[in-house]
């Protein structure tokens, strides 16, 4: 396997983000949605459903998905693919949390 | 290491138990599947439409044989691998052709055999029954090569058998050993109508006559009857009931009856041997239909995967015979006797007729020839064991769905065309239906609704999508059941919770899943808001409000537009407004480019398209004018619409804009099982349209009268006319009661008008009007309730930060 160098960026603290919510983070190539769930685990998708655009960021969200805000589709965090039987993907970008400190990097996983 | 679970019987009840263990437990065992048919799992009541070539067996597979493999399941499938022994000793089953397979636990799932009837010559080639995908076959092979089709059997099955080999071009005659042909689920009436237009398509008939033989050398060549005659035949089809396959069991000494016997977990005598299907008899009742069959497999999985809550305890079925072009329903008990009534009409002309038997005012059974369209709602009724004397009368039309929007009229699925929409809110049309529930294998409301959005919306269209299921599925398709659990997290209902919640005085969301063992670690997006609601409602002075566990409009206090922007609509105070208000509006829209303002239908004004951040400074600003939160996003008081009353109409009797303004000043505020709006009228000409509204006032020269449980929207109800009140101080007891009488009792989404429907219009009665001490607790519930929640939302966000997080970005990046 080859290490690639991934830019991380500091975009806030783990306390910043709502337990079992979620906060954006605006970026030139749009809006990222972070999320945060119940057992402090961090998420990133492209803050747009893909139903029909809906921002997810503004979802409910429950074990490790969000229930888009529109018209209830829902999205696993860790992949972005939407649960079955609705099918979709959404962009998915990696994150992690350090001292409490959340990073994130623009490029986006496979 | 895993656990071992054998299943005997590839079959529609036994793989549903698998599939319905697979969603709660996918990890728990090891499974292994043997089943005599060499196919995968497939859908054995579309075998009628396969016969008649409306389908391929391609179309009736439910799960092939990639689904076993992508599951983990070990599937030995062929004629060779028909089990043969089950050693009970060694936990272990073995094949005619050797392969043995260890067990923790057993399903069986040997569905029934068909009943072949005792005569010489049953045994004779071109001798069939219709049971499997080889049965077709060979009725398929025999019409290419002959004409002259007899079936022994006017039951369900002999009659779809008839109509298929009809449809394939042979000349057929069903012979039946009653008068009347499906006459365990129709009377003489009925059977004759059946029977005529059977007739009229060409199918013979032979009764009453009894077999006696039937007669060939090499090939079958006719069938002899106990009077001597004879009928001349090159295929014969036995269709004359079937018995459960309890051979197997049998043999390895699992306690059998007429079927192997279970209890209400679907366990046999041996606690590692369960049993599902056809194969069953529980209670002394064995089924032949799939939809109890799918009963029986969600208990039993419930067990298998060690559960332990779930309890079967027998199904009322009915029937539909599915042939093209005939529409017949059946259920319950149709004969009656000295304690039960009867209401029959029968339209011979139009080939239409319908009798329902009432016991205790209550459906007991039902039988309906030509129009049944009505058929779910009867049978609904009947499970429900719902008292129908408050609409005898009406019992008989049928569901009226008069006060429907949505569907202009429509409610007939079986005159659609495939193209026609049946769902507006989702634009799926019939044929998305039938193809999913066909192709998919679907065969609940639920399923139909995940799969095509169908009915998920508004609901309004939930009748004709019933419809549709029973008209393709036939008997095979489950209605809902009465008492809902909250959602798929969770086995208990609404009530259970909301009992749960105050007995035990729990206080937070965590709290009342752990203590009822939610499913989820933390619930999903249709129970966390109603649980939000009931601690809420029980606990306003304790209880916490949980943002995250509201929907996204109640959490930011705006109601999100398709675009991702919101709308934000101030409190106009019963529809009146001042030019300062106006101007304070018309200031706001230009400061912050607010690209559209409309009046609303609730006598108000909307701004919509206002960015997510700019919300606090649009609020701060309308906050400076002195206007609040309409709440137009919350499940809770929305408008409180009035007319202009004594004040100025020539035909005012009271000042029915002051009242509405102060009903509003005091209710505001309150969170609702779901949204609530009022009305007050000056006189009955009612131009606040309170007669669609929750709690509608009407002013009349000697007072006021109360009406409640109105609905505009996707099912117009009017209201009930709750009582009539003098004083201005009863109008408000009597509606601070009534709202916090629903407050506490309805489930979460319901609005008042169902509710009503649910618990009567008369319990409502008792406890507001008649009984005086019961209303005036309720009132001050609510007063008290109220200072907790009459804090503008929009002032605590402009002013003071709260949720501050809500509107700012994390962080912008580039
Ligand atoms: C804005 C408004 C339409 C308008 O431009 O006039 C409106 C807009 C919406 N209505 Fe309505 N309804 C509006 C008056 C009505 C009325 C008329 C009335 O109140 O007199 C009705 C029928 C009366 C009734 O409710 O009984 C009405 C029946 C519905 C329904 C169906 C409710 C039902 O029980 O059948 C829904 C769907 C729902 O609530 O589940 C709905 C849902 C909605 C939603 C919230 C859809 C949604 O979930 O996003 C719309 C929000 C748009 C927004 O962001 O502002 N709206 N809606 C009206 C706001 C009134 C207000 O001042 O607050
Ligand atoms: C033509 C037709 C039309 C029907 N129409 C309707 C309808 O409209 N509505 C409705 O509700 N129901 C209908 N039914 C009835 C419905 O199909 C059955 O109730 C249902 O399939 C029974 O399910 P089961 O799993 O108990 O048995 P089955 O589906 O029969 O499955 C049992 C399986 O076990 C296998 N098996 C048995 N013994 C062994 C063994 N020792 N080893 C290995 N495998 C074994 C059999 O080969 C069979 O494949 C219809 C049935 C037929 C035949
Ligand atoms: S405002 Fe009401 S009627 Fe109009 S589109 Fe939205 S929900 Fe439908
Ligand atoms: S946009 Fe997300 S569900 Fe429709």
């Amino acid at each position: 396997m080859i290490e690639t160098m991934t830019d991380w960026i500091e975009i806030g603290t783990l306390e910043d983000i709502p337990r079992l919510g979620s906060r954006v983070v605006r970026t030139t190539q749009g809006d990222i949605a972070i999320f945060r769930t119940a057992e402090d685990e961090v998420f990133a998708l492209n803050d747009s459903c893909p139903h029909k655009g809906g921002p997810l960021s503004q979802g409910i969200v429950h074990g490790k998905r969000v229930t888009c805000p529109l018209h209830n589709w829902v999205l696993e965090l860790s992949s972005g693919t939407a649960v079955a039987p609705d099918q979709g993907h959404t962009a998915c970008f990696p994150v992690k949390v350090e001292d409490g400190m959340v990073r994130l990097s623009l490029q986006p996983q496979a | 290491m895993k656990e071992k679970l054998v299943l005997i019987g590839n079959g529609m009840a036994g793989v549903r138990t698998l599939e319905e263990l697979l969603k709660i437990a996918p990890d728990k065992y090891d499974i292994t599947v043997f089943g005599a048919e060499p196919y995968g799992n497939y859908n054995r009541i579309l075998l009628s439409p396969v016969l008649a070539g409306e389908k391929t067996i391609d179309q009736i597979m439910l799960n092939d044989k990639q689904w076993y493999a992508d599951n983990g399941i070990t599937l030995y499938c062929g004629k060779e691998k028909e089990v043969v022994q089950i050693d009970r000793r060694k936990r272990k089953v073995i094949t005619s052709d050797g392969t043995t397979a260890e067990y923790d636990f057993l399903l069986l799932a040997t569905g029934s055999n068909p009943f072949i009837v005792p005569v010489p010559g049953n045994d004779l080639p071109g001798v069939v029954t219709f049971r499997d995908i080889r049965d077709v076959d060979l009725m398929l092979e025999a019409s290419k090569q002959h004409q002259h089709a007899v079936v022994i059997g006017g039951g369900l099955l002999g009659l779809e058998a008839a109509n298929g080999l009809m449809r394939q071009g042979m000349s057929v005659t069903v012979v039946h050993i009653q008068d009347t042909l499906m006459e365990r689920q129709l009377d003489k009436a009925a059977g004759e109508l059946l029977r005529k237009s059977l007739e009229e398509r060409g199918m013979h008939f032979y009764m009453p006559a009894q077999t006696t033989a039937i007669i060939g050398e090499d090939r079958v060549r006719g069938v002899r009857f106990k009077d001597g005659s004879e009928l001349y035949a090159d295929l014969v089809v036995m269709a004359v009931g079937i018995r459960p396959n309890i051979e197997l069991a049998k043999k390895s000494g699992i306690h059998c009856e007429r079927g192997i016997v279970a209890n209400d977990t679907l366990q046999t005598y041996d606690p590692r041997v369960y049993a599902v299907g056809e194969c069953v008899q529980h209670r002394g009742q064995a089924y032949g239909l799939v939809a109890p069959l799918f009963e029986q497999a969600k208990v039993c999985a419930n067990h298998l995967a060690h559960l332990g809550y779930a309890r079967y305890q027998g199904s009322m079925t009915s029937t539909k015979l599915k042939v093209t072009g005939i529409d017949l329903f059946s259920a319950g008990d149709f004969t009656g006797d000295e304690t039960t009534e009867e209401i029959v009409i029968k339209d011979a002309a139009r080939g239409m007729y319908k009798k329902i038997v009432l016991k205790d005012n209550r459906i007991h059974g039902a039988v309906m020839y030509g129009d049944t369209v009505d058929g779910a709602w009867y049978f609904q009724l009947m499970r429900d064991g719902t008292d129908v004397s408050a609409f005898r009368d009406h019992l008989m039309f049928g569901e009226s769905h008069l006060g429907d929007a949505g569907h202009g009229g429509q409610n007939k699925a079986a005159s659609m065309s495939d193209s026609m929409e049946v769902c507006g809110c989702n634009g799926v049309c019939k044929g998305a239906i039938v193809k999913a529930i066909t192709d998919k294998g679907l065969f609940t409301l639920d399923e139909v609704r995940t799969h095509t959005k169908a009915s998920s919306s508004c609901g309004s269209c939930t009748g004709l999508v019933e419809q549709i299921m029973s008209s393709v599925l036939g008997g095979g398709y489950s209605a809902a059941p009465k008492e809902k659990p909250v959602c798929k997290c969770t086995d208990h209902t609404h009530d259970e919770v909301r009992k749960v919640i105050r007995q035990q005085h729990l206080l937070s969301i965590p709290d009342v899943m752990h203590y009822l063992e939610w499913r989820t670690p933390n619930g999903c997006h249709s129970c966390r808001p109603a649980l939000n609601y009931y601690l809420l409602c029980a606990w306003p002075a304790e209880y916490k409000d949980d943002a995250q566990s509201r929907f996204i409009n109640e959490r930011v206090h705006a109601n999100i537009q398709k675009d991702g922007t919101y709308s934000v609509v101030p409190r106009m105070w019963g529809g009146v407004t001042t030019p300062d208000e106006l101007r304070t509006i018309a200031d706001v829209a230009d400061k912050y480019k607010i690209p559209t303002v409309k009046v609303t239908g609730g006598q108000r004004i909307d701004l919509l398209g206002v960015k997510k951040e700019d919300l606090p400074d649009v609020w701060r600003d309308l906050n400076k004018g002195g206007m609040v939160s309409g709440h137009a996003y919350a499940k809770g008081l929305r408008t409180v619409k009035t007319c202009v009353g004594k004040e100025w109409c020539r035909f005012g009797t009271q000042d029915s804009t002051a009242m509405g303004i102060q009903l509003e000043k005091r209710t505001w505020g309150s969170w609702m099982p779901h949204k609530f709006k009022m009305a007050v009228s000056g006189c009955p000409r009612n131009c606040a349209e309170a007669t669609i509204k929750d709690f509608g006032i009407v002013a009349v020269e000697s007072g006021w009268e109360l009406h409640v449980g109105g609905n505009g929207g996707v099912k117009v109800r009017a209201t009930d006319l709750l009582c009539k009140v003098t004083t201005d101080a009863e109008v408000e007891e009597y509606c601070y009661a009534f709202i916090q009488l629903y407050r506490e009792e309805a489930y979460y989404l319901d609005r008042t008008a169902p509710w009503i429907e649910r618990v009567g219009l008369e319990y409502v009665k008792q406890r507001i009007v008649e009984d005086a001490e019961g209303r005036k607790a309720l009132c001050e519930r609510f007063v008290e309730s109220q200072k907790y929640a009459q804090i503008d939302p929009w002032e605590e966000r402009a002013s003071h930060d709260v949720e501050r997080h809500e509107f700012v970005p994390l962080k912008l990046v580039g």
